[in-house]
């Protein structure tokens, strides 16, 4: 490792702009003409649409345009889609009900887009928005899944009976009654995934921009994948075709799953461009944020664990159900199907597993990936059940897990995932030990001493990353590949371009990409720079998310690199007539091994451009790219212990310890990966104790703002004790597993198995706020 | 947003005058009026901002009777170095409210003139019995506060500063909302010659009240002993989703037995 290379604590690249206000985004972007768009947004979770009359605001100062889903629809606007097939038990398609990107004849949340109005100044464009009068029926709404699928229930979208959307499972459902049947004891366990709203700190934007002239759109918006955005609005919804497209995604100011999906704003945007015939700026105020991102989780399961006389778990059964809000958003289904209910071996031998999980429409926002999505559910799930078996069979949470971790790889568990590496026992020791957790019976007294309660829990996390083979989710109803492309360009005095189809909002590609290439060639990490998030710059790419920038997009880049040195290996032999195989790259230079010959690594560049001496027959330039589909998931894994108090008579709890010990197979960065680590953690811990999406019966959030929503602050969370004991995927070049979500998905259990054993309690709900907490100690009292 | 006028007063008289045109609202830090204009849940015609005025800045202390300036900010209260000495418990208090943007913006008069029932202010001026003055009148804190954002407060009416003996012994202490940092049960304990008087922020339906309860268990004996096993009654007291009444009630008590103990320290 050198002091820029693989391994190495860089700084990142990007942080000078981003910290003293030089990051670029989508609303800095300013274009000659443009004007300022406001969505009129349904205020009702259930209505009809009865008459919508635009005549007033059209009429008012600097209004350039007010148009309606039925224009949208007149130019051949397409409905938004879901890329992700899932079919029921009984072979049938999901039953998926239309979602036009401006609402035509009726809403179905709050927050529903329902018209346009575009004007001079933002402003004028909203006091136009409420001069739009809409004449709405109202419905009965439902906001919570189980009810929604209950007989009587309103109905949402005429496609799907009672609201039901697809009725799905995985595993051996008989295997699994039997293994229950015959069990020595059986864990059974109402599960709860509460709702969270993602908070990017960037809200999204959209900036839509037709050229007449060109007859050619360009497109920034908050994406995670700008190509695929193109792609879909070119393929689906008919916003104009590829060649004719231009997205670009410049800084995000981060997405946490929340900037995968195409949403109505950008489709609108654009379209309304042509419509107006002027550039159009839509920016989201943080209560639209709260209203119309899609947000995360909202899972309510039942499981049942059963374990033979020696505790070791003979079956699990889960039967979950999954809100899936208004709207199918892009990947809403394989949430809760493939990146869940594939994850519920867990770290452990489980020889029996049966999965069903039903997905619902209800009166709320549309329900799709964040940060860990599907993971969380599952680890929180099987933590929680875990945790409860160890209590239930009076043995240590340690030792229970111990028993029944997989110990050896790799290890094809019954719910398709195919583990290839992991040493879950190193993990827990690490943990163990950081936490002290032989110590923690003295601590708990001495709190009691103080009138505090003090609790501690575990988590024992595996998780999927590195989404996906091509093929393997092709097969599972995806309806795109899960590659990574990457270009590497070297310029004529050696300095060099990555171009890259991974997105960065946040996660430091600028640095670790560069960290990768000066490994390889020496050159320092200022003179590669990382292009990214523009499809007229990098031809095509997946983008981010799902941990998967460092092991797919990172794997691709190497495949470059691997192509650029064998061509360069080839001219400096040429040039030092040396043979090709005696050849090194050491240091940023070109040697002929076991000899003092050699070019410094910008001799062989400028000599790939200025082609005045290269082997017979070969191209000048020195620019390759690869595309790296993978050959399987990773499987990042880890133990996480937390440690609290709680004080009795307000239910706060303060978190005092949280230990993270993690495996994430080979680092880049290990500056990034803690970084990566401490964000997961506050985003986890926000979901134990502080987050929480809350609608009224009638569909009205109540959680639409910082005043009722409480996001983490610095002074909720502890200072973390992070360390990592990794072993190297064997999957992929750099033997990298990711580390983004991990955090996210860890915590939450640690976290409520903490309190519940400072309690006394079986569960309790999650956010576990104050007030939950004092609930919960007074119903214990009597 | 929508579009108003700005004027900036030169004196409390010209603000009283320039208070008549339209629908006009007096500015002084903005803390809850600015961001409620951006919603456009308000929408004055005209604003007339005495954040300014001279004559209405500053903490004046003399012997045991405090007087602080209606355009004070929470800053200047939390800082001042008499007032520290004199009622060293409505110092702190300031220094609990919001951030520090709103302590250097947000003034006193603003903040009992809107009378949030979250607000910590209302709470310590009942607690400590003061006086409202405003350009017309005398007002007693307990006449002053009416229910949630009301107040005795005329048309027209301008709060200039706020008087109070200081006590001998005063604490608050709050437990915040988790999301929004307000006061979900703000309780301000004083002892002064007229006795106790302990009052509470965050919780009633009708904004900020007296807890006879409190004041009760602690006039016999002002000690944090004295509240042990309290039953505040939850009847009266808000519900939301992230407190019951039941709890609000349960907190008051814990909080004032904190209040009384700091108050005693």
């Amino acid at each position: 490792m050198g002091i820029e290379g693989v391994g190495a604590r860089v700084a990142r690249k990007e942080d000078k702009r981003f910290i003293t206000g030089g990051g670029r985004y989508v609303d800095d972007m300013v274009v000659p003409g443009m004007k300022h768009a406001v969505f009129v947004r349904s205020p009702h979770a259930h209505a009809q649409i009865k008459k919508i009359d635009v005549k007033k605001a059209q009429g008012m100062p600097g209004v350039v345009g007010v148009l309606t889903g039925k224009e949208l629809k007149a130019d051949g606007i397409g409905n938004l889609i879901c890329g992700w097939m899932i079919h029921s038990k009984d072979g049938t398609p999901m039953k998926m009900g239309a979602w036009s990107p401006l609402a035509v004849d009726k809403v179905r949340y709050v927050g529903d887009a329902v018209v346009i109005v575009v004007a001079d100044t933002k402003g004028q464009a909203r006091d136009a928005a409420e001069a739009v009068e809409i004449t709405y029926k109202e419905l009965k709404a439902v906001v919570d899944a189980t009810k929604a699928i209950q007989p009587g229930a309103p109905q949402i979208h005429a496609e799907s009976d009672n609201n039901l959307i697809f009725d799905w499972e995985i595993g051996d459902a008989k295997a699994t009654d039997a293994a229950i049947k015959s069990a020595a004891h059986v864990t059974r366990m109402k599960i709860v995934n509460n709702r969270l709203v993602p908070n990017a700190m960037e809200p999204r934007a959209a900036l839509g921009h037709y050229d007449k002239a060109e007859d050619h759109y360009t497109c920034w918006t908050t994406s995670q994948n700008p190509h695929v955005s193109r792609l879909v609005m070119s393929a689906f919804y008919n916003v104009a075709p590829e060649n004719k497209l231009r997205v670009i995604a410049p800084d995000v100011g981060g997405g946490f799953g929340s900037k995968i999906y195409i949403y109505p704003e950008e489709i609108v945007c654009l379209w309304a461009s042509k419509k107006t015939g002027v550039p159009v700026k839509w920016v989201a105020d943080r209560t639209e944020s709260f209203l119309a991102d899609a947000h995360g989780r909202d899972h309510v399961s039942m499981v049942e664990m059963a374990f033979d006389k020696d505790n070791r778990i003979t079956g699990l059964k889960v039967d979950t159900i999954a809100n899936l809000g208004a709207y199918m958003s892009l990947f809403s289904s394989c949430v809760p199907t493939y990146l869940y209910a594939t994850l519920l071996s867990g770290q452990y031998n489980i020889p029996a597993i049966h999965a069903n999980v039903r997905t619902v429409y209800t009166n709320t926002a549309p329900v799709d990936a964040y940060r860990g999505a599907g993971r969380p559910e599952a680890t929180y799930l099987l933590e929680r059940t875990m945790e409860t078996a160890a209590r239930e069979l009076g043995v240590s949470p340690a030792e229970l897990r111990r028993k029944n971790f997989i110990t050896s790889f790799p290890h094809q568990t019954p719910v398709i995932m195919n583990y290839d590496a992991g040493d879950y026992n190193a993990s827990l020791d690490a943990a163990m030990k950081a936490a002290d957790y032989a110590g923690f019976a003295n601590r708990k007294a001495d709190a009691a001493k103080r009138g505090k309660l003090r609790g501690i829990g575990m988590s024992c996390y595996i998780e999927a990353c590195g989404i996906a083979p091509s093929a393997a989710v092709g097969s599972l109803g995806a309806g795109v590949g899960l590659w990574e492309s990457a270009e590497v360009r070297v310029n004529a005095v050696g300095t060099i371009e990555v171009l890259t189809g991974s997105h960065s909002h946040g996660q430091g590609h600028e640095t670790t990409f560069a960290q990768v290439v000066n490994q390889r060639f020496g050159v320092p990490i200022d003179s590669v720079s990382i292009v990214h998030g523009d499809t007229d710059k990098v031809q095509m790419g997946m983008g981010t998310y799902g941990s998967r920038s460092g092991a797919v997009g990172l794997s691709a880049l190497v495949k470059a690199l691997d192509k650029v040195e064998a061509k360069a290996k080839k001219i400096a032999a040429h040039l030092l007539e040396a043979d090709e195989g005696d050849i090194v790259i050491e240091n940023g230079e070109v040697k002929v091994a076991g000899t003092d010959k050699n070019l410094p690594w910008f001799q062989v560049a400028l000599a790939a451009y200025t082609a005045h001496n290269l082997p017979a027959g070969m191209e000048p330039g020195l620019k390759e790219t690869a595309f790296y589909d993978p050959s399987n998931f990773t499987f990042p894994a880890g133990c996480y212990i937390c440690e609290v108090e709680i004080d009795p008579e307000t239910g706060t709890t303060e978190i005092v310890q949280f230990v993270a010990a993690d495996d994430f197979g080979n680092i880049i960065n290990p500056m990034i990966v803690e970084g990566q680590v401490h964000g997961g953690i506050a985003q986890g811990v926000g979901q134990a104790l502080l987050e929480g999406a809350h609608y009224d019966g009638n569909g009205q959030l109540l959680t639409a703002s910082y005043m009722d929503y409480t996001m983490p602050r610095a002074d909720d969370l502890p200072s973390f004790k992070v360390s990592t004991s990794n072993t190297p995927c064997p999957g992929n070049p750099l033997g990298i597993k990711g580390c983004g979500e991990a955090g996210a998905i860890g915590s939450p259990p640690a976290v409520i198995n903490a309190i519940t054993d400072a309690l006394g309690v079986g569960d309790i709900a999650m956010p576990a706020s104050p007030s939950t907490v004092w609930s919960a100690i007074r119903a214990k009292k009597h | 947003m929508y579009s108003v006028n700005y004027h900036r007063a030169a004196s409390v008289a010209d603000a009283a005058k320039l208070l008549k045109s339209g629908d006009a609202k007096l500015l002084s830090g903005g803390m809850t009026l600015i961001p409620a204009m951006k919603t456009r849940l308000a929408a004055p015609s005209d604003l007339v901002d005495v954040s300014r005025l001279k004559e209405l800045q500053g903490v004046k202390v003399s012997g045991k009777t405090v007087t602080i300036g209606a355009a004070t900010t929470h800053y200047d209260v939390s800082a001042d170095a008499n007032l520290k000495k004199a009622c060293p418990a409505l110092a702190h208090m300031a220094s609990l409210i919001g951030d520090p943007a709103v302590r250097y913006k947000g003034t006193i008069g603003g903040s009992i003139a809107n009378n949030d029932p979250a607000a910590d202010y209302p709470a310590a001026l009942l607690a400590l019995g003061a006086t409202i003055i405003t350009n017309k009148r005398e007002i007693a804190a307990d006449k002053f506060f009416k229910g949630l954002f009301e107040t005795a407060l005329k048309e027209g009416e301008i709060i200039t500063a706020v008087s109070f003996t200081a006590p001998a012994k005063a604490a608050y202490q709050k437990f915040r909302n988790p999301a929004s940092r307000y006061a979900i049960v703000g309780v301000f304990v004083t002892k002064g010659k007229d006795g106790v008087r302990a009052a509470v922020t965050g919780a009633g339906e009708d904004g900020v009240f007296r807890s006879k309860e409190v004041e009760t268990a602690l006039s016999k004996n002002f000690d944090a002993s004295a509240l042990d096993g309290l039953k505040v009654p939850a009847k009266g007291l808000m519900s939301d989703i992230h407190a019951s009444a039941d709890y609000r009630a349960s907190l008051i008590a814990v909080m004032a037995k904190r209040a009384v103990a700091a108050a005693n320290a």
